[in-house]
């Protein structure tokens, strides 16, 4: 899929830049890499060294990627003092080499070889911080297409076809949104991109802002032509100041180049697109706090409807879609909505990024075609607990979602079916659980988190998630009575039925889903537990 | 002027398009129990006692700020709705100190009457005792958080009505609190134009005339509604 430029050198090592490699030491790799590159002779056009984005298996960065014309070998958490011995081995080409062999990664790894790249496709390929690169890579071309060659319907059509949903967590189809905002009365209107992806254990958006930028502004601007809006907004929480560095980049390079501002690329579109960055309320990520936070206003949600779609920022018509969405929607309009379409269930096409972490072998980003099943995701592909003990548990959907028990891995991952489970897809976040973890502890700790990130406009929210997380407390200090248990479900139902914004309404979810699949743990925090109400 | 009809409970109502279920709700002669709502400021549905039951509907809907449509089908008093009512009082109570016998507005309190309303006798919540402050800074008023139930009317009336904005709301989730000014004690707000508005909306005595004792605040939250109506009508109801 990828139309590597004409200028690639035959050899090149690509190394991975993204905060997770980061964080391992792949500046002082690259540095070692650079200096053992030029100790040994060898210019930049024999070997490239190219910094990259995310190259998925981020528990073993940080992580360079060896291209030859022998094909590409992958290595992992190589120290800097291997340096020499890495870049004789690709400049040879020879893969053999007994030194690395600890850091050597198998490429037929199910963890890479079940994968499918769409939204992620340049993630690892482009230098996130050239836009050369991604264009050399293809990257506004589609853009460029749809401004010359196609009307708004027509590319709104594309995205209907495709069956795209939401990324951010409510599944909404993307392109009924599209129409919604695209066909509200004559007027000025807006599209934001939602990058407040604050779920505990989601780093897809943050994977896409730092590896392949370009992409996403690419879907903005091509979302603003289907949709008419000439000025758009990325919301990017502060916490990730990588990829607010890497975007604001990015949009001065498309600025420079012609593919933002002013009558982009010869034609009479125009579109601004500025970066907003959040001040750490994860309730910003709510579609209509975040609209307020914009505006420069407290981030507090409001009741809908009215949907954004219809009066959104400073009353107008706004789109909003999550950064998997956006980047999506290059791909959809290159190879068309019905290839979109041809992947994933009936109900929920395409692919899913998910973040995949906790008690699993390989922990990193993950690519797979809707309706997956969670064991392949978590078994096949996570490789399991690192000891080789049972899974207990797969926590998706964040402090919005639930537990899912190991007997129901074999569902498959598409929005209904998680939803069924009293789990829900959420952004992507999933974190795996060995049998030693304590649900009512799972539980307390994403209350904990809700009671955090509470704005505390609605009273079931602000009073009721604290009420929650002692009654949580007592089970966890196993101090807990029949009527605690009684308490904890009637709250629980109160509070998803009568809070004002989504944040509210699921964070009961840990506690009822962990409810639902492992009761016997909560009466056994019971002091006496016979005396249980059975549900 | 067209006109829906509507049943709520039941009963069919006929009440002008563009209003609100809350008015439905009046025209049916239902009462249903209101913090957060004033007639005259904006409806913000935030204290979620005004929820009702939409048929064709799974979602529960504030009827201050959901919009009556023609054929709606609407229940105020299912035994779901009233459990929940009584429980989200329960944790109005649970979260800040209220202590009727020392208030202000003992015997005249919003919060006090939505109780009896719903039939709360006591919490079944532990309460959670706040370390909360007062602020009587100003020469005129006073503010005791202890008492604020974060209904934001005086946010909002100060903002909507008196155009001072004095009032905000400050901090996150069970530590939300009504700031004054940028966060300053309400005597050093210059934009306060003591004009006791905040005073009259507060349901609960967390804002107050300093001369007043226990039991001796009056409320005046009518008035939010006869200055709207003066203003965009031109009709002086107290004349």
């Amino acid at each position: 899929m990828s139309s590597s430029g004409s200028t690639t050198p035959a050899r090149q090592l690509r190394c991975c830049g993204a905060s997770g490699c980061r964080s391992a030491g792949s500046e002082e790799l690259q540095a070692a890499l650079e200096a053992a590159r030029d100790a040994a002779g060898h210019t930049a056009q024999e070997l490239a060294i190219k910094p990259v984005g995310c190259l998925r298996l981020c528990g073993r960065g940080p992580l360079v990627a060896c291209d030859g014309p022998g094909g590409t070998t992958l290595y992992g958490a190589v120290p800097p003092t291997e340096a020499g011995a890495l870049i004789e081995a690709a400049r040879l080409g020879d893969h053999g080499n007994d030194t690395l062999q600890t850091s050597r990664l198998d490429p037929q790894l199910p963890f890479f070889a079940l994968q499918s790249s769409v939204v992620l496709e340049g993630c690892g390929q482009v230098d996130p911080e050239s836009i050369d690169d991604a264009i050399a890579f293809g990257t506004y071309s589609q853009l460029r297409r749809c401004l010359h060659e196609l009307t708004p319907e027509e590319v709104r059509e594309q995205v209907k076809r495709s069956g795209l949903r939401g990324r951010g967590g409510g599944g909404y189809p993307t392109g009924l949104k599209w129409d919604t905002v695209a066909l509200q009365p004559p007027g000025p209107r807006y599209v934001v991109c939602n990058a407040d992806e604050g779920d505990p254990g989601a780093f897809m958006d943050r994977s896409v802002l730092e590896s392949d930028p370009h992409r996403l502004l690419e879907g903005l601007a091509i979302a603003a032509y289907a949709v008419g809006a000439d000025r758009g907004y990325v919301y990017v929480r502060a916490e990730y100041p990588l990829a607010v560095e890497r975007l604001r980049k990015a949009l001065q390079q498309a600025r420079r180049a012609g593919l933002l501002g002013n009558g982009i690329d010869g034609t009479s579109f125009s579109l601004t697109i500025e970066v907003r960055v959040g001040a750490g309320a994860y309730v910003c990520g709510e579609e209509t706090a975040l609209l307020q936070s914009i505006q420069g206003q407290r981030g507090m949600p409001r009741p809908r409807p009215p949907y954004p779609a219809q009066s959104g920022l400073w009353g107008a018509p706004t789109l909003i879609n999550n950064v998997e969405t956006m980047a999506a929607v290059p791909v959809i309009l290159r190879e068309g909505g019905d290839w979109y379409a041809s992947m994933g269930t009936a109900g929920s096409k395409g692919t899913k990024v998910f973040a995949l972490s906790g008690a699993v072998t390989n922990t990193g980003l993950v690519e797979v075609p809707m309706g997956t099943t969670l064991r392949s995701v978590v078994e096949v592909i996570g490789g399991g607990v690192p000891d080789g003990s049972p899974i207990k548990a797969v926590q998706t959907g964040g402090p919005s979602g639930g537990c899912i028990p190991a007997e129901l891995l074999d569902t498959p991952v598409d929005y209904e079916s998680l939803m069924e489970l009293g789990s829900m897809m959420g952004s992507g976040g999933m974190v795996v659980m060995g049998e030693t973890t304590s649900m009512p502890e799972v539980a307390r700790h994403f209350m904990r988190f809700s009671v955090n990130e509470s704005c505390g406009k609605c009273v079931p929210c602000r009073a009721g998630t604290v009420q929650l997380a002692q009654l949580l407390d007592r089970f966890v200090e196993r101090r807990a009575s029949p009527a605690d248990m009684a308490k904890l479900d009637a709250l629980c139902r109160m509070v998803k039925a009568t809070s004002l914004c989504g944040l509210g309404q699921s964070a009961p979810n840990p506690v009822l889903s962990t409810l639902r699949y492992f009761r016997h743990e909560y009466e056994a925090a019971c002091r006496q537990p016979a005396l249980c109400e059975q549900p | 002027m067209s006109v829906i009809t509507l049943s709520v409970n039941g009963k069919e109502v006929a009440i002008p398009e563009g209003v609100s279920l809350l008015e439905a709700t009046r025209a049916a002669g239902v009462d249903i129990p209101l913090l957060c709502h004033l007639d005259g400021l904006e409806p913000v549905g935030a204290c979620r006692l005004c929820l009702v039951e939409v048929e064709g509907s799974n979602r529960l809907m504030p009827a201050c700020t959901t919009a009556a449509s023609e054929g709606m089908a609407i229940h105020t008093h299912t035994h779901q709705l009233l459990d929940y009512r009584r429980m989200a009082v329960e944790l109005f109570f649970a979260e800040g100190n209220h202590i009727c016998a020392f208030c202000v507005a003992n015997g005249n309190c919003e919060l006090q009457n939505v109780a009896v309303q719903v039939g709360m006798d006591h919490s079944r919540f532990p309460y959670q005792y706040p370390q909360r402050v007062v602020d009587a800074s100003h020469p005129l008023f006073a503010i005791d958080h202890n008492r604020c139930i974060l209904c934001t009317r005086c946010v909002r009336v100060c903002d909507e009505i008196e155009g001072a904005h004095v009032w905000d709301v400050g901090s996150r989730g069970s530590h939300c609190h009504i700031v004054a000014g940028l966060d300053q004690p309400w005597g050093e707000v210059e934009a306060c134009t003591n004009c006791g508005k905040c005073v009259d909306v507060c349901p609960t005595g967390a804002i107050f005339h300093k001369e007043d004792t226990t039991a001796e605040k009056l409320r005046h939250s009518d008035r939010p509604a006869l200055l709207k109506a003066a203003r965009d009508e031109h009709v002086w109801r107290n004349q």
